[in-house]
């Protein structure tokens, strides 16, 4: 008879066939709810910038001040990327011929500002403040890293939806005075106990919002 | 097993006709109308039914309703594409009316999926022969039917890219769909309801396709047939196996036929949107969905079986019985109609009783009767027996059906949302060519599949058949009239 039927080493398929059935949904769960997040996808991202500018040296060996440069964090919601006379303000009178500087000199002399390559985006429909946390106690490193041991920065933190929700949720572990914002080796949870970090949240008066239109406005 | 083989020539009585097809349809204590009419053997039915797809080629009407068809699907997949890359915006939506046509047609194709898993299922479980000549077609119809309705819900979100949210799968966002939402409810329900009739559809099948294998000529159509057949030798043990199985799916698809459509009347019924916030909604939804899907089973089985040449095999008893499902349920949904406009009186509820005039006489009040007259006026035709067993007519009628019953869900959806509480706030829909692209081309994708299952698939359930023909008793040939009835029994 020239029906087809299944030959005997087909059976061998019925196993795998079984298995892959189970198994494709919970490997389609496990894509979307790893491979989508931006923790996978987004964070460590490095890009090469056009000026080979050392956050290590300026921030970290020579103990700049993060406010020196990103100077509207406190008032604004954007923490400001400094303009070249910023840069020029010190190395007018430092290094003025380092080869590295070739751009800023060039970026001062042209009033072209210098096309810094941005590492931390949030999405359009999402609405951060800068003001609104580090006046309450978020330092910089809570969200940005040790950005004082970076030679080049990258994309610390996933900056997810869960990651945000994750402080705003219970925001207590991530406080500090307000004084140590910018002490980028401060470490909250080792520097303070529970119930003064409890206090601060009182004294700040933080209560953050987990409702949608906090950041999607 | 107790058909008897009676119109099989044992009768002695020539057989009535009517419009030129043979008269089954009269009820006789103590016989049975034949459910195979001329046919002697096993053999004739699987030739019948093979021949549709051994044919070399398709009757020429396949080709022009086929062609027609794909380019509905054509027009489908562009207005799609042209919505995704636009925006919902290229609707006709607007604020108050933010469900329209997408909702619409979601609705009134889950609804024409009913009919086939309650033949497949219910009078499965209640043992009716006569849906061993529907079922099959009616289950793909079924399964055709929820797949055109699966593409409303999943466009009309907006940005379809991020769509595989309506499943509750863990993400970065740690963001929930609201498990109290009927609409998540909905999601369950249809994605199920899709599943457990794949499934029985499916199971259904492999005996067929195992026939269409064994009588396959060329090596790709033994393969394929093969393939799908599972390997079936039609031994005792299969056979087994098979009616297990067949009834542990009837058993799961019977609770569906009537909690998918209820928990689609929830997504209206569970707001407080006077027109939607009924309590009737849930039966009145399900014998809604079971009119409409009896009619589309009529107004697909009229033309199938005049163009492959089934007649015998869907006879004129098989359409007088959904003629009578359709009187049936076309009652309860006229009944249905009636009580929401009494509840609005009852309730002495302002919004309510605003609702239902409106509905009447407001600015859809076309749309209101177009339904009330598809709806209510056209089922009542079938009291007439002459009008059941009409092959024309009940074509004609089961059309208006199908049109009043997507009229239904238009003026639901639509006139209750256009004129809601707030008359500053009221607004006025008009469908956009999208809309009524998107529509027709439902209805292409539907008969595109429906066509190609014809073709390809057995249209009727070759082995079920055969179990209900008089030669699939015991006592046929044997002993046939040799003893009365008491004796029977003893037998059995």
């Amino acid at each position: 008879m020239s029906r087809f039927l299944f030959p005997k080493w087909s059976n061998l398929l019925l196993p795998g066939l079984i298995l892959a059935g189970a198994v494709a949904p919970l490997y389609a769960v496990f894509v979307v709810a790893y491979g989508f997040s931006p923790k996978t996808m987004e964070a460590g991202y490095q890009p090469e910038q056009p000026v080979p500018f050392s956050h290590a040296l300026h921030a970290g060996q020579l103990g700049m001040d993060c406010r020196y440069c990103h100077n509207t964090v406190e008032k604004t919601s954007h923490a400001a990327v400094p303009p070249t006379q910023t840069c020029m303000n010190c190395h007018t009178q430092i290094r003025p011929e380092s080869p590295k500087l070739v751009e800023v000199q060039e970026s001062y002399k042209t009033g072209e500002p210098i096309d810094w390559i941005r590492v931390h985006k949030l999405g359009d429909y999402s609405y951060f403040n800068h003001a609104a946390h580090v006046n309450r106690g978020i330092g910089c490193a809570s969200c940005h890293g040790r950005v004082d041991q970076m030679e080049v920065v990258y994309r610390w933190a996933p900056l997810s939806m869960g990651w945000c929700l994750n402080c705003h949720r219970d925001p207590e572990p991530n406080l500090r005075p307000v004084s140590q914002i910018t002490n980028m080796a401060y470490e909250p949870e080792l520097e303070l106990s529970d119930d003064e970090r409890l206090a601060l949240i009182d004294k700040y008066d933080i209560h953050p919002s987990e409702n949608c239109s906090a950041c999607h406005r | 097993m107790s058909t008897l083989p009676v119109g099989m020539g044992g009768s002695g009585i020539a057989p009535a006709t009517i419009g030129g097809e043979i008269d089954n349809t009269g009820s006789h204590p103590g016989r049975r109308e034949p459910l195979v009419l001329g046919m002697d053997t096993f053999g004739e039915v699987t030739r019948t039914v093979c021949r549709v797809t051994e044919a070399k080629r398709p009757p020429f009407a396949w080709y022009i309703a086929f062609g027609l068809s794909v380019s509905l699907v054509g027009l489908l997949g562009f207005c799609v594409l042209y919505l995704i890359a636009t925006g919902v915006g290229v609707w006709g939506l607007n604020n108050p009316v933010m469900w329209a046509f997408d909702i619409t047609n979601f609705v009134f194709w889950i609804g024409i999926g009913h009919a086939g898993t309650l033949i497949s299922a219910i009078l499965f479980l209640f043992r009716q022969k006569w849906r061993t000549g529907i079922n099959r077609f009616a289950e793909a119809m079924t399964i055709f039917a929820v797949m055109c309705a699966g593409i409303f819900p999943a466009i009309h979100v907006g940005r379809v890219w991020v769509v595989y949210w309506l499943f509750p799968i863990p993400n970065q966002m740690e963001m929930w769909p609201q498990f109290r939402s009927p609409l998540l409810w909905d999601v369950f329900a249809v994605s199920t309801y899709f599943t457990v009739s794949l499934l029985f559809w499916f199971a259904g099948m492999v005996p067929d396709l195992a026939t269409l294998r064994d009588r396959a000529t060329t090596k790709f159509r033994q393969f394929a047939y093969g393939l799908f057949a599972l390997g079936w030798r039609g031994s005792n043990r299969h056979w087994h196996r098979y009616e297990r199985a067949y009834l542990l799916l009837a058993a799961l698809s019977t609770p569906l036929v009537l909690s998918v459509h209820s928990v689609v009347s929830f997504d209206f019924a569970t707001s407080q949107l006077p027109g939607w916030h009924t309590t009737i909604f849930p039966p009145y939804f399900v014998a809604g969905a079971i009119f409409s899907g009896f009619a589309m089973v009529v107004t697909l089985a009229v033309p199938a079986r005049e163009m492959f040449g089934l007649k015998n095999l869907i006879t004129l008893r098989h359409l007088d019985n959904m003629n009578k499902i359709i009187l049936v349920t076309g009652c309860m949904v006229g009944y249905a109609y009636g009580m929401e406009f009494f509840i609005a009186w009852y309730s002495g509820a302002l919004y309510e009783k605003f609702a239902f005039i409106n509905r009447a006489f407001g600015q859809y009040w076309w749309a209101y009767w177009i339904m009330v007259s598809c709806n209510v006026i056209t089922p009542q035709l079938f009291w007439f027996k002459a009008i059941r067993t009409s092959i024309p007519l009940m074509f004609i009628l089961s059309l208006f059906v199908n049109v009043g019953m997507w009229f239904e869900r238009y003026v639901i959806i639509v006139t209750s949302l256009a004129n809601d509480f707030l008359p500053s706030s009221w607004d006025r829909f008009i469908p956009t060519w999208v809309d009524i692209g998107t529509m027709l081309g439902a209805f292409g994708l539907f008969f595109t599949l429906f066509l190609l299952f014809c073709r390809f698939l057995p249209m009727i359930a070759m082995a079920e058949v055969k179990a209900v023909m008089p030669q699939a008793d015991p006592h046929f040939g044997e002993d046939h009239g040799d003893h009365d009835h008491a004796a029977k029994g003893s037998h059995a």
